[in-house]
Order: C-alpha cells, then structure tokens, then sequence
C-alpha cells in the first residue's frame, strides 16, 4: 500500500501544501450557475490507494463537484492539481487522457450488448478494419477476473441479463480497463439490494487496494462507513470537513452535514458500521 | 486493509448462486454448450426466455410452406420456388435497407419511393435516347439514392427532427418528384439485356454449381477458421459438432438451391441456372452482415439503438454514425429500385412506395428486428422478406384475391409481433 497520508491529514478546509501522497487536489473550487453559487471554496485531497466519500445532503454540491473533475463542468475560480501539476479539465475527453473516468450513477451500459462489447464501446480494438474480438474478450475477462467479478456465467452475455449489482460491476470494469488512475462513482449502491451493495462495495474497496485513488458519492451512511477511508462532507457548496473515517461516526457525519458542525466525540468502533 | 472481504461465506455463496440462475437463461446457447445435446438444450431454454433469433421465422416458413403444398402441388414446385425468390427479392432488399433506420431505433419512411427513383435514373439513362452503359446507369442510380439518405439524414441528425417527419416528407416529396420525371400514368420501359436480366437472368447450370459451392467453401472456411481460433485460445466458443452442423446446413442448403434452380422450369424452352438476383440479394446480405457485426460503424449503429446516451458518453459521434446509418439505407433501397425495375423490365406510376416501405417494415419485423432499435441483423430482413412473398405467391397460386392476401399479410405479422413481445415478456419476468 502507498503512505499513510491518513495521520499526516492537515485539518479541514486547509490545503494539503504539497503533500506527497495527494492524486488530485482541488484547491479553493467554486463554481456557480447564474446567481446560484453551485460551489465555494471546494478544497481537498484525493490520494491513491484510498477510497475517499464524499457526502453531503441534496444540493450540497457533490454531483457539480464531481462534474467539475471528470470535465462535465469547469469551475469559474481555483485550481485541480492532477499528480502534482495544475492541470484544466475542459471535457471528459481531458478527464479520460489523464486517466480519470466516471461511472455515472445511470451507469451508461447499452442493454443490447454484451459485456465485453460494453467494456470496450467507443475504444473497440480493430484489425484490417473489422472488429479484433478475441482480443477485446481476453482483455475484458482478464480485467473482470483481476476484480474478482467471477458471478458473471459469460461474458458474452448481453447486459440486460445482468443483475443491478453484475451491471454495476460492468461498468466499473470498464472504467478500470483503461487503465485509470481515479475513478469516481456517483452513488453505485442506490438501486441496490443489500447482497448486490456488498458485493460492489467489496470491488470499490479491491480498486483502492490497487492503488487506484476512489471517489465515491453516497447518500448512504452504511455505505460510507463500510469502504471509505477518508470523508468529506460538503454542506451548501462548501468543504465543511475532510477527514480520517476513523475519526468520525453517522452522527458526527450527520450534524456536519445539517449544521456544518459537530461537537461531539467519536463513539467507540465497535458501534460502527452497525445498521441504525 | 479490507473492510468488506470479510463477507460471510454464506453471503457470497447466495450471491454467487442467485446471480448464476438469473445469468443462465440469457447465455447464449454456444457460450455454455460443450456437446451438441447441451446446446440443443441450451437453444430451447433460450426460446423460452425470448432470445429466440431466427429460429421463430424459419419455423413459420416451413409452416407456411406444408400449408401452401398441401392446398396446391404448385407451391413446392422448382418453377415456383425460384419464381418466388426473383418475386421476393426486392421486398428482402428494401426490409435490409430499412433494418438500419430500425436498428438505430428511428424508421424510413421514403424508402419505397427511393427505390423509385433509383429505378427512374436508371431507366432513363439507358434508353436509347441517352445511351449510356448499364454499368454507369446503375452507379449513378445508387450513388443519386445514397445522397438522398445523406440528405435526410444530415436534416434528421444535425436539426434533431424526427425522423418519421424527415422521412414522410420523402416519401412525398420523392412520389411527387417520380410523377414529375414520368408525366402523369407514364412509364419508361428498359430495352438493356443487361438491366433486364438482373432480374430475370440465370446462370448456367455449371456456373450455378460452382458459385454456390463457392460460396460455401468461402462461409465454411472462415466460420471453421474462425470457431477453432476461439477454441484454440481458450475462448468461449461453441463445440466442434456444432460448428461441422452449422457448415453441412449451409452445404444443403446451397446443394438444394442449385438443384431447385437447375431443374428446368421453362415451359416452352427449358429455363435452368440461378437466377442473378439471388446473388444480388446474398452479396447485399454478405456485405451488410459483415458491416454491422464485425466492424466499428456497425457496433456503433447498434449501441445507438441500445443507449444513444451511453454511446455518446462513450466518445460515439451519434450524428455521423446515424447519417451514415440513413445513406446506406437509402443505397439499398436504390439495388430494391433496380432490381425492381429490372423485374417488370420499366418504371411506371404504379410504383406504390407506400405498400412498399410498409411492406419493407413488416418484413424486417416479422425477421425478428425490433421497432425500438438495437435488434435485428440483415438475415431477419432476408427471411421476413422470404415469408411476405410466400405469403403472396401461395395465395395467388390458390386464386385468392390482393385483399386476401393483405389480410393475411397483416395477420402474419401481428402473430410475430406478438410472439415476440409475450416472449421478451416471459424473459423480463423472473
């Protein structure tokens, strides 16, 4: 695993001032919509390795936030520091290059293809111009399997006959094929069943485990507890925390996210993760 | 490290199993399949669940076949049968133009008329008073035909009209334009041996044998080629038994079309040989089977037809895709406009692009392509062509009047219609 940025995380709302485990760092984002201020002074750290939720109640900012990263939006103030260097995400072709990819919480599978031809739309390998299929059906199974998506029967199957957890596993595997370096989803576990959301929230926590930096937008406090490392929790556009998920519980999460501020210690771990 | 590993075994064996029983239906039967009895029962499981492919339409054509022969020994006779694929072809080669305005979800309703004027411009630029080679005739025809898909297709797409609009104005636009060429109940008839025998020409017996047998050999080698690679890398692929079937059908096949065509059907003089039509029609179902399965442009088609949000997000330029889409439509209704008007060796106002486009959408449906988009292939337009003109032949031959004949034209395809939606229905449902 990469270094414990963890213990070494400076207090909300400051920047991590180079600090060397830091993927992506947004520094003072905001963006906003006419009169709207969608995002004010956004600022925190993404490192590799870790899985970072970012939570908020509705129109706290976390989905314009998310835009902003994966080239949907481009913030009107601030500054996104990609692996050390300022970079500006003008689209989502700008996000994918520097190996960034989004799965959207409609996940954009087409239901009439199968896995395979799914994982790799619109980058689909090609020999004498027809279509290299045995190539792409080798590189997607060894990309599931590297997941440990076995419940898949074939990957020759259409989508449509995927269950919502498999479908959700899909459309990681393809964010994953390419070879990125953060991917970020938008709320993976909300049509969910409680064995499909374990079985997703286990292949987010294997893409951190492989060094691959995780943004994961959730609603979900059992969720958020069960596979984050790090939380920030963003209340009316602004960061109103960024930290360690160990330092934090549901209720401390809750009051952060209502008031924008918490008083209260953390309970003992033991009552983590625990529903209601 | 991990939080979520630690998953019950119990759990994660209830997942494994639940997502293995809903996963099972829908596998296709070659993937799973490692005997030719295990794909056989894996093909009936499939029908069950919806995902029936061609196997629906053949059925109701052999049906449909014992019907006819049954009511008059005509029906099966060579005369007949080759009667009817010259009759059907231009209905099989409009049903492949319109699967790519299907497959993408959209529809084309100008197709008949544009196989009109494909027919006109042809006409016109080989009669005598224009005098120009059959060859040259016959491109220009097409390429006047793909520029008027281009057109509709670049008004559909860059202005975001529908395209049953786009397409209506088309079909009465082009009727209008068709009237204009031919003056009112006019016809221009076609004297070029060349044009006329698209329809109506046969190869030799001799040549007949040997361009099926080719064609065979051309299917059997890369199907052979392709099923062994795929077994050969470890690759999910269905058993050799299966691939030798699938070689020695296309074998009967082909042996039972030359024998068919080669009896001599003439009643004054002897008529034998493939008629050229039925290479037009397999060039053109080669040629677009190829296009939309194993190539980037026909994956785009169908994913557009599936999710034109996720294909867009995929990097999918939907407006060039779809254009395309529509230009090539158009270009085979211009080879159904030949063809057509080869058969009745003129163009004339009775030309009903009506009938025809709607004919062409029957057809394709009653293949097995879905109206919604992101389903179908240019075989299910060949087959469903083959049962409209079944139909038609079998009823003329027994003297049933045109009306009849819709009237069971309509039938047909609301029973495949709704075979195929209680189907998807049972499919949907688990």
């Amino acid at each position: 695993m990469t270094t414990e940025v963890t213990s070494t995380l400076p207090p909300a709302g400051v920047p991590a001032g180079g600090a060397g485990g830091a993927l992506l760092s947004l520094r003072g984002i905001s963006k906003h919509f006419g009169p709207v201020q969608a995002l004010v002074d956004v600022t925190f750290d993404v490192p590799a390795g870790q899985v970072t939720a970012l939570i908020g109640d509705n129109g706290a900012g976390k989905s314009v936030l998310i835009k902003c990263i994966s080239g949907i939006h481009s913030p009107d103030d601030g500054e996104i520091v990609w692996d050390g260097k300022p970079v500006h995400i003008k689209n989502p072709l700008d996000a994918s290059s520097l190996g960034i990819e989004t799965v959207h919480q409609d996940l954009a599978l087409c239901d009439n293809l199968d896995i395979v031809q799914n994982m790799f739309l619109g980058r689909e390998r090609v020999q004498h111009f027809a279509l290299a299929e045995e190539d792409m059906e080798k590189a997607a199974g060894e990309t599931l399997t590297g997941l440990a998506v076995t419940t898949v029967r074939s990957i020759r199957q259409p989508v449509a006959s995927l269950s919502g957890g498999q479908r959700q596993s899909v459309a990681i595997a393809k964010a994953v094929l390419w070879n990125s370096k953060l991917v970020i989803m938008d709320e993976p576990t909300a049509a969910l069943g409680v064995a499909q959301t374990a079985m997703v929230l286990a292949l987010v926590r294997r893409l951190a485990d492989r060094g691959l930096a995780v943004i994961i937008v959730s609603h979900n406090m059992n969720d958020v507890f069960e596979v984050a490392d790090r939380v920030a929790v963003l209340r009316l556009g602004r960061t109103v925390a960024v930290r360690p998920a160990a330092e934090l519980d549901r209720q401390i999460v809750v009051d952060l996210m209502t008031t924008g501020v918490s008083t209260r210690a953390v309970t003992p771990p033991d009552g983590k993760g625990v529903s209601s | 490290m991990s939080k979520v590993d630690g998953l019950p075994p119990a759990v994660e064996e209830e997942l494994t199993e639940s997502a293995a029983l809903e996963a099972e239906l829908a596998v296709a039967p070659a993937l799973v399949a490692n005997s030719l009895g295990d794909y056989l029962r894996g093909s009936f499981a499939r029908v069950r669940g919806g995902e029936s492919g061609v196997l629906p339409v053949v059925g109701g054509l052999i049906l449909i076949s014992i019907l006819f022969q049954w009511l008059n020994s005509n029906f099966l006779t060579s005369r007949n049968l080759v009667n009817l694929l010259i009759q059907g072809s231009p209905i099989m080669l409009l049903a492949m133009a319109q699967v790519y305005a299907l497959l993408l979800g959209e529809i084309d309703l100008s197709i008949g008329f544009v196989s009109g004027i494909g027919g006109i411009v042809t006409a016109e630029l080989v009669k005598q008073s224009t005098g120009w080679p059959w060859w040259a005739a016959i491109l220009v025809a097409l390429i006047v035909c793909a520029f008027i898909g281009a057109v509709q297709g670049t008004i559909i797409t860059r202005l975001g009209l529908p395209s049953f609009v786009v397409t209506l104005a088309g079909f009465l636009g082009l009727q209008g334009v068709m009237l204009l060429i031919l003056g009112n109940g006019g016809s221009v008839p076609i004297n070029d041996k060349v044009i006329n025998d698209l329809a109506s020409g046969n190869l030799t017996p001799t040549a007949s044998w040997i361009v099926l047998l080719l064609v065979v050999a051309a299917f059997g080698i890369r199907t052979w080629r392709r099923e062994e690679g795929r077994r050969a890398s470890g690759l999910v692929a269905p058993p050799r038994s299966l691939t030798l079937v699938k070689i020695g059908a296309a074998l009967a096949a082909a042996v039972a079309i030359a024998l068919i065509c080669n009896a001599d059907r003439g009643t004054l003089v002897p008529i034998r040989g493939l008629p050229w039509v039925v290479l037009i029609v397999l060039g053109v179902l080669a040629m677009w089977t190829l296009l939309l399965g194993r190539t980037k442009f026909g994956r785009y088609v169908y994913a557009i037809g599936g999710n034109a949000e996720a294909a867009r997000r995929a990097g999918v330029r939907l407006a060039t895709v779809r254009t395309v889409a529509f230009t090539l439509c158009s270009f085979t209704a211009g080879v159904a406009g030949i063809v057509y008007a080869s058969r009745l060796r003129s163009v004339s106002t009775a030309l009903d692009g009506g009938t025809l486009v709607l004919y062409a959408v029957a057809a394709a449906v009653i293949g097995g392509a879905s109206l919604f988009g992101g389903r179908g292939k240019a075989i299910h337009a060949v087959l469903g062509g083959l049962v409209i003109a079944a139909i038609a032949n079998g009823m003329g031959l027994q003297g049933y009047s045109a009306a009849a004949e819709k009237v069971v034209t309509a039938l047909v395809l609301l029973a495949a219609v709704a075979i195929d939606a209680v189907a998807r229905r049972g499919r949907t449902a688990r």
